[in-house]
């Protein structure tokens, strides 16, 4: 038995160690909001954080996951309010959607340590997830709208 | 949509359509017999098995008005990105007068009410799918809208036309109707035959940016593909296939195989050997684990080089005669300066981000079917053949496509016809799940194509002749379209877009080659065009540069008699500022195609150094008629240009002893957002017949960059991808 914490639950699963992430997430966990795409951490559809850092769960062995929690786009916000999700809706990112979930992982990730990228940086955070519908233009925008969200938001927390 | 709810509605819209008869899209104009509307309780409602149950109004079988007042579009279409899940809703909405972020959306079953207008078939591809159901999707608005009113005048005892609609209420106002409230008595009234659309001035939604009704669910992980099908009981399975193509297996060991845990079975099916499995690690693990021996045939002969030489060879001879303008071998003889080159393409994968896949259940009297697909009837009966089914015992649940670019669009229906093979005598659910690597090796490519191109200029420095022999295989042939549209041996997708080139060329003649290598093709975002647009638009180029000539002046005298062609083109080159300088060390190139009814022309702006080509802006404009969601428009454009140069600049699949030789992101790159342009779109709303948007925005992409390459380093660029060219020279 493996006990994971994932999206600040506690799941107990029964599995081959050497299984990826992404097959307990997707097939045992039925979190099927994390992709497959290439299996070979080319593509970053599978992209979850482990204890905020974006990773590429389909080439992650489940026992190396040990006692990091793990977060999945299912678990990124209560009520899909996270900054990077209105900022894609607002600017409507999305197009197939299959490399979305991978797309604003490593998006969240990346403003939670960068809250004011530059494109340089963008390039930097997001060259590892590949979109086919070619949505790259509006993530940078996109991108760049969740920074002013989060710091609208932060500046609002402050003032009160 | 819930999947639970889709057999009843099925069931209770198939009837429906058959008492209706006729959902007769007659013409290209869209003309449009109703159906009778069909009142019904109940059942149909998604659902609503239990409890009090809803009164549906369902005027047909486009939409479902209900009496609490949800409303709900039922698609024949599919969405893969190209967003008709928001822009045919629209339509419909504007007309029946409802605010369209209020409406549900489901995809409807196969039915022959969702066949597009000029084959039997229901089909999502083509650019077609607005531009064929914006006159049926505002009848329907209109004919719905014009019985709730019916149905309100008469509760009130009033004339009809003293009412009116705002936002799915009916108010003489004074009182107010929902058309939920009106639902149950707008079913029992007959149906209006004629009734009058409103004016495009008129419109509150239509041709406005209007956000996708897709996004939210997208962004939270909550949209259900085709590969996040779970069924009870359901089985994940892999197939191992021949290493090439129209290998068959000779002999397998499934001991070690089966030994994996959660492996539950191994069968041979026609395309290969499945492993059948709890989960798709174990079945992973299983396929990885049988011995397989294979009887290769004579597909092991292939290479790309053997084919080059080939078909190089073929482009030297005459091929049969698409078409011929004028007396071009004279006009050739006589040019003042002339060229003779060759164009090549490579073979194409269309590598979706979601691999495909398609989970079949299979029982005693019916055949469920969990994907999602663009040639839903055409699969839906190839598994009725292989079962010895009725299509009617086939149920195909569409989910959303994780990208389809003609992949989905299957001929010869293989991955759907596959996942059936493997599910029958299964008894349980199996989901058939491709991998990345099966994707690329699984052939269905974009046709390799070798074009020779004899072309001159007279003394004028007027472009006075061009022949076009292409080599290749053609989409269709061999498909079952090719009987309705192949004529002669000549494939239209082989000569279109370079034997009906807009550009004025007195003398033209376009031969064709039909080669059958056994390597799987199949129809790649904007099909014939992205072979003929970078033919046609380099070769101009050519000319421009032998008659010391600028590319957009030579281009807007040869479209000096087609004011659209000519309006997008000159929208292109002032949004790029062509004729004014371009940052250091940029070059711009410039190309135009028409194509699925649209005209599109791009500028690229480029910087090279070395090997290295950097495409810094594309700006393009595009004409499709009328852009009923331009936020949309302006989406397609940006991603048919990113589709684009990902095959410009990297794409290639290549043979060696018949073995594919690319197998994932490492070894067939695509275009990553660090390498993404800076992309502008401007949109002309001519008036003109709708045109379509999911692929006109393709073909120009790769001939303006390479145009651009030529402007900076004289270099021609006749061999794609770029980086095979760049690395030849």
């Amino acid at each position: 038995m493996i006990s994971l914490t994932v999206n600040g639950e506690r799941r107990d699963i029964d599995a081959d160690p050497e299984m990826p992430l992404l097959w307990v997430l997707r097939d045992l966990l039925k979190l099927t909001g994390t992709k497959y795409g290439c299996g070979a951490a080319l593509c970053g559809a599978c992209t979850v954080h482990l204890d905020g850092e974006p990773i590429r769960a389909c080439v992650t062995p489940v026992s190396a996951v040990g006692a990091a929690k793990i977060t999945t786009i299912e678990g990124l916000s209560a009520n899909v309010d996270h900054a990077v999700q209105k900022a894609w809706m607002e600017l409507d990112v999305v197009q197939c959607g299959y490399c979305q979930s991978g797309q604003i992982m490593s998006a969240a990730a990346l403003l939670a340590k960068n809250p004011q990228p530059t494109d340089a940086d963008i390039d930097t955070a997001m060259t590892g997830n590949i979109c086919r519908c070619g949505t790259y233009p509006r993530i940078r925008a996109a991108i760049k709208r969740a920074a002013e969200l989060q710091t609208a938001t932060a500046g609002k927390g402050a003032a009160s | 949509m819930s999947d639970d709810s889709a057999p009843d509605n099925n069931a209770s819209r198939r009837h429906f359509l058959i008492g209706a008869g006729v959902v007769a899209a007659g013409t290209a104009a869209g003309i449009y017999v109703m159906p009778r509307f069909f009142g019904e309780r109940g059942a149909a409602g998604a659902g609503a098995a239990k409890g009090a149950l809803p009164v549906d109004f369902k005027p047909h079988a486009f939409v479902r008005i209900s009496s609490d007042d949800t409303v709900t579009v039922i698609l024949g279409k599919v969405e893969m990105g190209q967003g008709v899940h928001t822009g045919l809703p629209m339509i419909l909405a504007e007309h029946l007068d409802i605010a369209p972020s209020r409406l549900k959306v489901e995809f409807g079953p196969v039915d022959p009410a969702f066949n597009i207008p000029f084959l039997p078939s229901q089909f999502t591809g083509g650019s077609n799918s607005t531009m064929t159901t914006y006159q049926p999707l505002s009848k329907v608005g209109a004919t719905a809208r014009a019985m709730l009113l019916a149905a309100a005048a008469q509760r009130w005892s009033v004339d009809a036309a003293s009412l009116s609609t705002d936002d799915g209420v009916v108010t003489d106002g004074r009182r107010r109707l929902t058309y939920g409230e009106l639902a149950e008595a707008a079913s029992k009234l007959p149906v209006p035959k004629d009734v009058v659309l409103k004016p495009r001035s008129e419109y509150k939604w239509v041709g406005k940016p209007h956000p996708r009704l897709d996004s939210r669910d997208k962004v939270s992980g909550k949209t259900i593909f085709g590969m996040d099908v779970d069924r009870p009981d359901m089985l994940v399975a892999m197939v191992a296939r021949s290493p090439v193509f129209g290998g068959k297996v000779r002999s397998f060991d499934a001991t070690a195989a089966k030994a994996i845990p959660g492996v539950v079975d191994v069968k041979q099916v026609p395309t290969g050997v499945a492993v059948l499995a709890t989960h798709t690690w174990a079945a992973r693990r299983g396929r990885d684990a049988l011995q397989i021996v294979w009887d290769e045939g004579a597909g092991a002969k292939l290479s790309t080089a053997g084919q080059r030489a080939e078909w190089q060879a073929l482009s030297r001879k005459p091929g049969v005669v698409a078409r011929n303008v004028g007396d071009p071998d004279k006009a050739y003889a006589a040019a003042a300066r002339k060229i003779d080159v060759e164009y090549e393409l490579p073979y194409l994968a269309h590598a979706p981000m979601e691999p495909l896949n398609a989970c079949v259940l299979v029982t005693e009297t019916q055949c469920d079917i969990w994907t999602g697909t663009q040639n839903q009837s055409l699969d839906r009966d190839a598994a009725a053949q292989i079962l010895g089914f009725k299509p009617e015992q086939i149920v195909l649940h569409t989910q959303f496509l994780g990208g389809g670019f003609g992949r989905r669009a299957s001929t010869q229906s293989d991955f759907v016809r596959e996942a059936v093979e493997v599910a029958r005598g299964v008894g349980k659910p199996v989901k058939t799940v491709w991998t990345r690597e099966d994707d690329l090796h699984g052939g269905f490519y974009r046709p390799f194509s070798v074009n020779r191109v004899r072309a001159g200029i007279d003394t004028d420095g007027k472009p006075s002749v061009y022949m076009h022999t292409t080599v290749g295989k053609p989409v269709l042939i061999n498909s079952p379209f090719g009987s309705m549209m192949v004529k002669d041996g000549m494939d239209p997708t082989s000569s279109e877009g370079s034997a009906d080139m807009p550009y004025a060329m007195p003398n033209l003649r376009m031969e064709l080659h039909n080669t059958d290598e056994i390597v799987p093709i199949l129809w790649w975002r904007s099909v014939g065009h992205t072979i003929t647009g970078f033919v046609v638009n380099t070769a101009l180029d050519e000319l421009a540069a032998l008659a010391k000539r600028d590319p957009l002046e030579l281009r807007r005298e040869m479209l000096r008699d087609k004011p659209r062609h000519l309006a997008v083109l000159n929208k292109a080159a002032e949004l790029a500022g062509w004729g004014t300088p371009a940052a250091a060390g940029r070059h711009r190139g410039i190309a135009l195609q028409e194509s699925f009814g649209s005209i599109v022309a791009q500028v690229a702006e480029v910087s090279v150094s070395g090997t290295d080509v950097r495409v810094h802006r594309v700006s393009c404009a595009v004409d499709c008629g009328f852009a009923i969601n331009p936020d949309q428009v302006v989406a397609q454009l940006q991603s048919a240009v990113v589709y684009g140069l990902s095959a410009a600049l990297h794409g290639e699949i290549t043979l060696e002893k018949g073995r594919v030789q690319q197998s994932n992101f490492d070894t067939y790159p695509v275009l990553r957002i660090n390498e993404s342009p800076q992309i502008d779109v401007a949109i002309i709303n001519s008036d003109a017949p709708l045109g379509g948007i999911g692929e006109p925005g393709l073909p120009p992409s790769a001939p303006a960059v390479c145009n651009a390459i030529f402007a900076a380093t004289g270099q021609r660029i006749r061999r794609l991808p770029v980086s095979a060219s760049l690395k030849n020279a």
